[in-house]
Formats: structure tokens, sequence, C-alpha cells
């Protein structure tokens, strides 16, 4: 177990450090300017944190050392004596780019809010700075109690997201994403507790790690866990918070809901759940691959009968999701690298998507399909762009969005045939709920006279939309820089997950 | 310091008699007072509470942390009753500050008050202090009568009068049970000092007919400390007298005196009878399940706010006596130190929280309006951001959710339980506490989410509103820096 302990310090700069704490400060800052008043000072300070935050990310990247499965730009401070708890920071190949692609969507939700929210606009910016401030820490945490702390802060700033600026039926959506997730990570703090107490007082997620466990304790700390992690997902059946919260959020909230917060599940199954129960993991692999697949199968047939844009693209995230974790269940490099890479792309795209609905919405105040109708006519640099990211959600070759799925059925064909066959349905189904709401809503004729008063993007709306376009095709032809940061990290999980620690 | 040596028998209860000194003199310089405002006699109370402070921690740095005894050892001056009784202070002078205006806005303000107030402070010193039954029960009942009164002192208020008289009915049951439970056990081991009453204890533990002797004391002295606590099924004072007393009498009562009960349960039990562990600790796995279900459940049926926190204060005492029933396992008392310790952290953490939630329904309530149903709070993000922000804090603490103090109260005594191996326990506590946080985020989504009734922006003194934001900032810096307090407790525990 020395291994865990920190390496001699090479960087002297604290980057996760300050990936955490500049967000942070700058939501602070932004809070801290008062009310609506300088309502312009509060959005330049935002975007200032925003940008800020995202840049000194960028090291964590170009410093990365590929060769090895260590963690890396590791912090170490003793926190709490008595509990043993560390500020412990480092992130290797699995985590380290969940941090970047968290920076980067948290710049884009500040331009895409930039005029769109006028009332609170300190409160709105602050939570979205905050927020990325805290799920930096998630990926970036070494220590099981500082990851608690940073899964669960999350909960008060989206809580509050979605219900000060959200639809209609906010308060609703807020109370049961809150709720939801909060039952799932409660049982997750006794099952981490737990682990405290066999692993003789450590709370660091590595010691765990080489911690042998007998099977029958695997399998119970393996459903407290899934719980917690199957919450934020979300998978089939626990998946019901997802379309309300989608649904009522800001724009804002919808993509880093989308974007970020559902990887923390995924995330949570590869630093946790495999590594520390993979034997429990092989028994019930069976089980979270039937889940997964009734995610892709079932999910994707309910995303095909909504009404409602952006309910449909809740419903796809939750499907591409599903795709996900089957990937790491199958136990291959192409799998939990699929898995990974969907995470990314899913990012991407998900973002994408929740941002054209909001390009919509903004204009329109309507989310139902039934309303529109025509619009390539009036808007038809949105409809190019929106035809990018559609192609991207259904999986077509040379978008990020068929990278990640590529590789999981891959992985899959390796487990079983049939495996793979159910799984590649999502391309069908992916395909069909995609380019159908667009064709139902870019193409045709002009639907009505709101439809053809439309303005085409701003500026700022295409900068932003733009930015994603370059990166979903960027990942989708050269994916080598995403995927070669993993290799190590994935192979050295999978040779650990292959090893019985009974 | 030269002291003669009769002299020094005193010194340990030096808080005591300098808080004594400042009530009496309190009792006078009202009287002589100018009435309008009485800013005279709050300051004079304040200096008091002060100057027991700078005593205790006289006391505190001269003997160097050991123990020290007086009065022939009814009287104790250990680490934790210095730690205590510094809580117990920092919660009556944040109660002065907070309860002024509103007392002064119902003609409240009276010298009775805050009287009354330092002499319930004395009660709970005393309890905290207490090396034997006689001293536990003295302090006891000082503290008790003097917040009977209290809650009686608006007497043309029907809803004040009754829970001042529901609490006194019950109050006495419980003292009488509490007294029949000593004696039961004074008459088994033939003393009244706690250290006497272990040492008897651990000798008589072992013969069946004495041992039954002592544990059906032991079910009255349980009940007595139940009673204080406010534990199911001795809970039923708990939501008359919150919602029926002044809500600066609600704030003192939820505050302070939940470190005296916890005292008085860690020298009864602990000190005196953690050979019968085994007994009391079942007997406290019942009321803590009971009271986080009886507690959380009911509090979500609630309208009005003052009711609601007494339900939730029902759920957290509950709660925190987790930490008191984890410490002994198979008669091993190896994490002992950490499940008392994490039980007083909770303590401590849960007073600081209750202080901030009914110090903001002070702060909210004006002349002539009282702040206590849910609707009150509605809208409260746009007529004061700040506050808003400071209540957001006190409820997500309450409610246990990271990174505030509350978070790491439930951590700690979930740890303890864990460590005993009672996992179903901790599953069962994580469950009420989801349950219990619906109704924190209720209030927060009123606050966040509704519109104002009256869009009239929220002023009050300038006092309180630094001592009310240090208050709920001092939740959030407990939350990032948990350490020190953990330490304190730690540390506290471990002298006894």
């Amino acid at each position: 177990m020395d291994d865990v302990n920190p390496a001699p310090m090479t960087h002297t700069v604290p980057l996760l450090s300050l990936a955490i704490w500049v967000p942070i400060l700058f939501g602070l800052g932004v809070l801290a300017t008062g009310g609506d008043r300088n309502a312009s000072e509060q959005r330049w300070l935002a975007l200032a944190g925003a940008v800020t935050g995202f840049l000194v990310t960028i090291p964590l990247w170009l410093n990365f050392d590929l060769g090895t499965a260590e963690m890396q730009f590791v912090e170490f401070t003793p926190w709490i004596a008595q509990f043993n708890v560390n500020y412990h920071l480092g992130v290797d190949g699995i985590s380290m780019l969940f941090v970047l692609l968290n920076s980067f969507i948290t710049v884009l939700v500040v331009v895409a809010g930039w005029s769109v929210i006028d009332t609170r606009v300190a409160q709105y910016m602050g939570a979205f700075l905050i927020m990325s401030g805290l799920l930096n820490g998630v990926f970036a945490a070494l220590d099981a109690v500082l990851f608690y702390v940073f899964f669960e802060g999350t909960l008060i700033p989206m809580f509050i997201i979605i219900g000060v600026w959200g639809g209609p039926n906010r308060v609703y959506a807020a109370v049961k994403f809150f709720l939801y997730t909060l039952m799932g990570s409660l049982l997750m703090l006794v099952a981490l507790l737990y682990l405290y107490g066999k692993s003789g007082g450590s709370f660091a997620i590595l010691d765990w790690h080489a911690l042998p466990l007998p099977l029958g304790v695997q399998i119970l700390l393996f459903f407290g866990l899934l719980l917690a992690f199957a919450v934020k997902v979300p998978m089939w059946p626990v998946h019901t918070w997802l379309p309300d919260a989608h649904t009522e959020a800001p724009t804002g909230g919808s993509v880093v809901l989308a974007a970020i917060l559902l990887k923390l599940g995924a995330y949570g199954f590869v630093r946790f759940t495999l590594p520390i129960l993979p034997d429990a993991s092989r028994e019930l692999a069976w089980l979270m691959i039937s889940l997964s697949l009734v995610a892709v199968v079932y999910i994707g047939l309910v995303a095909l009968v909504q009404t409602d844009m952006k309910k449909l693209i809740a419903y796809s995230s939750i499907s591409h999701m599903g795709f996900v974790t089957l990937g790491f269940f199958v136990f291959n490099a192409y799998g939990v690298e699929g898995g990974l890479v969907q995470m990314i792309s899913h990012g991407f795209v998900s973002a994408a998507l929740f941002l054209c609905v909001g390009v919509l919405y903004d204009r329109m105040h309507s989310r139902m399909i039934a309303d529109y109708g025509g619009v390539v006519n009036t808007m038809p640099k949105f409809a190019s762009l929106m035809m990018l990211f559609a192609m991207a959600n259904s999986g077509l070759p040379a978008t990020s969005g068929f990278v990640g799925e590529f590789m999981v059925i891959l992985g899959a064909m390796k487990a079983n045939f049939w495996l793979a066959f159910a799984a590649a349905t999502i391309m069908v189904f992916g395909a069909a709920y995609t380019l159908w709401m667009y064709k139902r809503v870019i193409f045709g004729a002009v639907a009505n006279h709101h439809v053809r008063e439309l303005k085409d993007l701003n500026g700022r709306e295409l900068l932003v939309l733009g930015l994603l376009a370059a990166a979903v095709l960027a990942m989708g032809v050269y994916p080598l820089p995403f995927t070669e940061v993993m290799h190590a990290s994935v192979n050295e999980l999978l040779r650990h997950v292959a090893q019985p620690k009974i | 310091m030269k002291l003669p040596a009769s002299w020094l028998d005193f010194l340990p209860a030096l808080p005591e008699i300098v808080l004594l000194a400042g009530a009496c003199g309190l009792m006078i310089f009202d009287l002589y007072a100018k009435k309008e405002n009485r800013a005279g006699s709050v300051l004079f109370a304040s200096l008091a509470v002060f100057a027991a402070a700078l005593a205790t921690l006289f006391v505190l740095f001269g003997s160097g942390g050991q123990l020290l005894y007086a009065f022939n050892g009814l009287f104790v001056a250990d680490l934790m009753s210095h730690v205590l009784k510094l809580g117990a202070y920092l919660a009556v002078s944040l109660a002065l500050v907070y309860s002024r205006q509103y007392m002064l806005d119902r003609g409240l303000l009276k010298g009775e008050f805050l009287t009354l107030l330092l002499f319930a402070l004395l009660g709970m010193m005393v309890m905290m202090s207490a090396n034997s039954f006689l001293t536990v029960y003295l302090g006891l009942e000082l503290l008790s009568l003097c917040l009977y009164a209290m809650v009686a002192l608006n007497r043309d208020s029907a809803a004040s009068t009754e829970a001042a008289m529901k609490y006194f009915v019950l109050g006495a049951l419980a003292s009488g049970l509490l007294l029949y439970g000593m004696s039961m056990i004074y008459g088994a081991t033939g003393t009244l000092a706690i250290h006497e009453v272990a040492r008897q204890v651990a000798n008589l533990a072992t013969h069946a007919t004495e041992r039954t002797f002592l544990v059906f004391g032991l079910v009255f002295v349980v009940a007595g400390i139940a009673f204080k606590l406010g534990l199911v099924p001795f809970h039923m004072w708990i939501p008359d007298v919150y919602h029926g007393a002044p809500t600066a009498v609600t704030l003192v009562i939820g505050s302070a005196p939940k470190l005296a009960a916890f005292a008085m349960a860690m020298r009864l039990l602990v000190n005196g009878l953690l050979d019968l562990a085994a007994d009391w600790q079942q007997m406290l796995v019942i009321l803590s399940v009971l009271s986080m279900a009886l507690g959380n459940l009911a509090a979500i049926a609630q309208s009005n706010l003052k009711r609601m926190l007494a339900y939730s204060t029902i759920a957290h005492m509950g709660f925190m006596l987790l930490g008191l029933l984890s410490g002994v396992v198979g008669g091993n008392w190896l994490n002992a130190a950490d499940a008392y310790a994490a039980a007083m952290f909770y303590t401590l953490v849960y007073v600081l929280m209750s202080l901030g939630a009914f110090g903001m329904l002070l702060y909210l309530s004006s002349k002539g309006f009282e702040c206590e149903t849910l609707e009150d709070m509605k809208g409260l993000n746009r007529r004061n951001p700040w506050f808003a922000f400071i209540m957001l804090l006190a409820m997500f603490s309450l409610a246990g959710v990271p990174p505030t103090a509350g978070f790491y109260a439930k951590l700690s005594v979930l740890s303890a339980v864990v460590a005993a191996g009672q996992i179903w326990l901790a599953v069962v506590a994580v469950i009420f506490s989801l349950i219990g946080a619906f109704y924190y985020l209720r209030v927060v989504k009123l606050m966040y989410f509704d519109e104002p009734k009256d869009a009239t922006p929220v002023e009050g003194d300038r006092d309180m509103r630094v001592l009310l934001s240090a208050n709920g900032l001092a939740l959030l810096a407990i939350g990032i820096v948990p350490q020190p307090l953990m330490w304190i407790c730690y540390v506290s525990i471990r002298s006894l």
C-alpha cells in the first residue's frame, strides 16, 4: 500500500487546486457584486472566471504523462486528522479529461446564458461557477470523504439553478432531483464508512483498491454504491428524475446536467465499484448489462414518442449512458475505453443539443416539436449546425458519437455476439428518434407565423455552437489524443479487475 | 499565583461563583437601570457571561486542563465541562443579542428575562460539572425552573401559559422519574458520588440480583435523560413548548440546554454506569430509532416553522444518541472515546445550527409580526439575499449536506455506528435523514423559488446582523475546516 503515498511533488503549481478553487472564488466574487444593477459587469466577471478556470486546466493535458497509470499532479494535505481524511487530489487517464471537459462546458454555459438570463444574474453565474469548481473536485478527489463532499456539494447549486430559473414545474423537478440523488448518496456514505473501518482507518480510495474483501461483503457494498451511481447515471429504473429535471431546468442547467453531472455516476463505477469490488462486479455483471440494455433499447423507444424536444434529448441521454455502463461491464479495453470516450462525446453532443433547443426556446418559448416546422427556411446556419449534432447523436462516422459507440460494440462483440447485436440497436433507435425530431422541427413547410419571424443565430450563439461542432468533429476524425490518454490507466484498471481479491 | 489552600477548594467553581454574583448583581442593577430599552441591563448580563467565560478560561489554563474537584467531590471541573460551558456561554450570549429587539418590541424585555436566563445558565453549568447525583439534580432543577418561568413570560398569551403548564407538569414528572431511578441506584450502591457509583457498579454488575436492581433504577434514569433531550416517547412537551413560548425563549430552550442534557447523559451513563452499557445502549437504540422516525415524519406535516424545528430537534437528538450508544461493543470500549466525541461534536454543531435557524426567525419578526409559519419565508431571497443565504446554510446544515458543519456531525456519528458494527442502524439513520432533508429543502424552496408576499426589505439592528451572519458562516467554516472542533471534542472526551 506504500505506493499510494504522495509522490514527491514534481509540479510546483497546484494545478488541480486551481482548477477547483479558481471557479469557486470567482463564483463567490460574482455573488458578492450584489443585485442586477451591475448585470453587465457580473457577466464579464463570470466569463473571466470561467475562462481562467479553463486555462488553468489546459496544462493538465499538456503535461500529462502518457506512460503511467499512476496518479498525476498529486496534492496531499492532512485535513481531518481524527478520521484520517486528507485533502488528496490527483488525476489519471480516466479522470483528467473530465476536468477539462467540465471547465470547457462552464465557459460555454456562461456565454450561453449571457443575454437569456436577465434576473438575478449574479446568482445564476455564481451558482454555475461554484458548481464547476465542485465538479472538478469530484473528478480530482482521491479521498473518499473529499469525493463525497464534492459529490454532494454539487446538489446545492443545481437545486437552486433548476428551482429559480427553471420552467413552470420547476419546484417539483428540483425537489425530485435533490431527493433522488441524496437517497443514493446517503447509502453510499454508509458503504464508504464500512470500507473505512475495514481498511483499518483509511479513506484513501487507492488504499481501498488493494483491500481484500469476501464476496458476500463485496456484493452488499456493490449495491450500496450502485444506488448512488445508478441514480446519477441514471440507469433504468431509477432514471425518472432526469426527464423532469432536464425539462424544467434552464438551458445552462440542462447542459451541465447532461454534459457533466451524469458523468459522475459513470465515473463512480470506474473509480470505486470496478477496482474496489472486482469480484462482485464480475459476479453481478449480468445485472448491470441487463439494466444497461434495458436503458439502451427501452428508453430508446420511449425517446421515439416524446413530443417535447428537451424530454426527447433527456431520454436519449439515458439511452446513451446505458451504453457507457454496458461498455464498463464487459471488462475489456475496447468496452471501457469506449465507455469513457462515449462519456466525453456525449458531454459535447448532449450539451450542443440542449443549447440548440435553448436557441429555439429563447425565440419561440416552446419546446414542443409540434410548434415547429420548416425552421431551415428562416435559420439556415442553425439548421446546419444542428444537423451535425443530430448526426453525432445518432452515431454517424466522423463524429465523436461514432467513436465511443463503435468501440463499445466491438467490446461487446468480444464478450458475446448477441450482446453486441442488442447494443447496436442504439444506432438504429438513436438515428430514428434524433433524425425524426430533426425532420419535424427543421424541414418541411414553414409551420406558422412564429417560425416565419425567427432570426438566425447571433454571433454569441454561433460561437458557442461552433466551438462544440469543432470539438465533435475533431474527436470524430482524430480520436487518438483522447484515447491515448486513457490507455495506461484503463489497462491498469482491467488488470486490477481481473485479479480476484476475495 | 499564591492563594490560601481553602481558596483553592473553590477555584474549580470560579465560573459558577462569578456568574452567580453577576446574576444577583443584575437583579439589583435592573431596579435602578433605565427602563426604556434596558440596554444597560442587557450589557450587564452580557458582561456577566463574559466574566464567567474568562473565569472558565482561567481555570482551564490555570489547571493545565487536568481534573479538579471541589466541594468534597460533588463538583468536578474537567476538560469536557469547560468546553461545554464555553459552548453554553456562546449560545447564551448569542441569545441575548438575538432576542433583544424581539423582546423589546413585545414589552417582554424585563429584568426577569435576563435574570432567569443567567440562572438557567448557572443551572446548566452545575449540570456540566456535576460529579454526584445530587449535583446533577440541583443543576437540572435550577435550569428547569428558570425555563418554566421563561416560557410563561408572556403571561397574557394563552399559548404561552398552556405551554408553560405542560412543560412544568411533564418536567416535574420527569424529575420524579429521574430521582426515583437515582434512589434505586443509591439503594444498590449506597453512594451518590458518581465515581463511587461507577466502582460499585463494576463490582455489583456480576451479581444477578443486584444487577436487576440497578437496571431497574437505570430505566428511570434513562427516562429522565430522554425527557431532557426530548426523545420519543418522552418528547410530548417539545412541539408545544417550542411553539407556545415566545420565539426568543424557544431559541434559549433549543440551544444551550441541549449541551447540559448531553453533559447529564455523559455524567450519569458514561461516568457512572458504564458497566451497564450493554443495558442502556439497547434502551438508547429504541429511543434513537423512534425519535428519528417520529421527528422526521411529523416535521413534514408542520406548517408552523417553530413546530417543524421542534420535531427536527427530536430527530436530531435521536441521531446524536447514535454516538452515545455505539461506545461499548461486546464489553470492549476501544471506540468509546471516538463515539462519545462524535456525539459531543454533533451536539455542539446542532446548537449552532439551532441558534442560526431560530435567530433567523427572530430577525424576520418585527413589531406586531411573528415570523413563524412556512409562508413567512416566501421569497426571502428577493427581500434579502444575504440572509436567505445564511438561512440556506442553516437548512442544508440541518439536512446534513456537505460542505456544511451538519454533514461532519452526521459523518462522525455514523462512523461510530459503523465502527460498532451496527450497519443496519446506520442505514435506518440515513433513510430517516433523507426523509428529513425534504422539509429543510421546502424552506429553501420557499425562500428561493417563491415570490414574497410583501416585498419590503428586511432590516434589523446591526449587532444582530453581524452575529447572525457570523453564526451562519461558522456553519460553513466548520464544514470546510472541521478539524479543530473535532479535535477539541476528542480531547475533552479523552480526559474523562
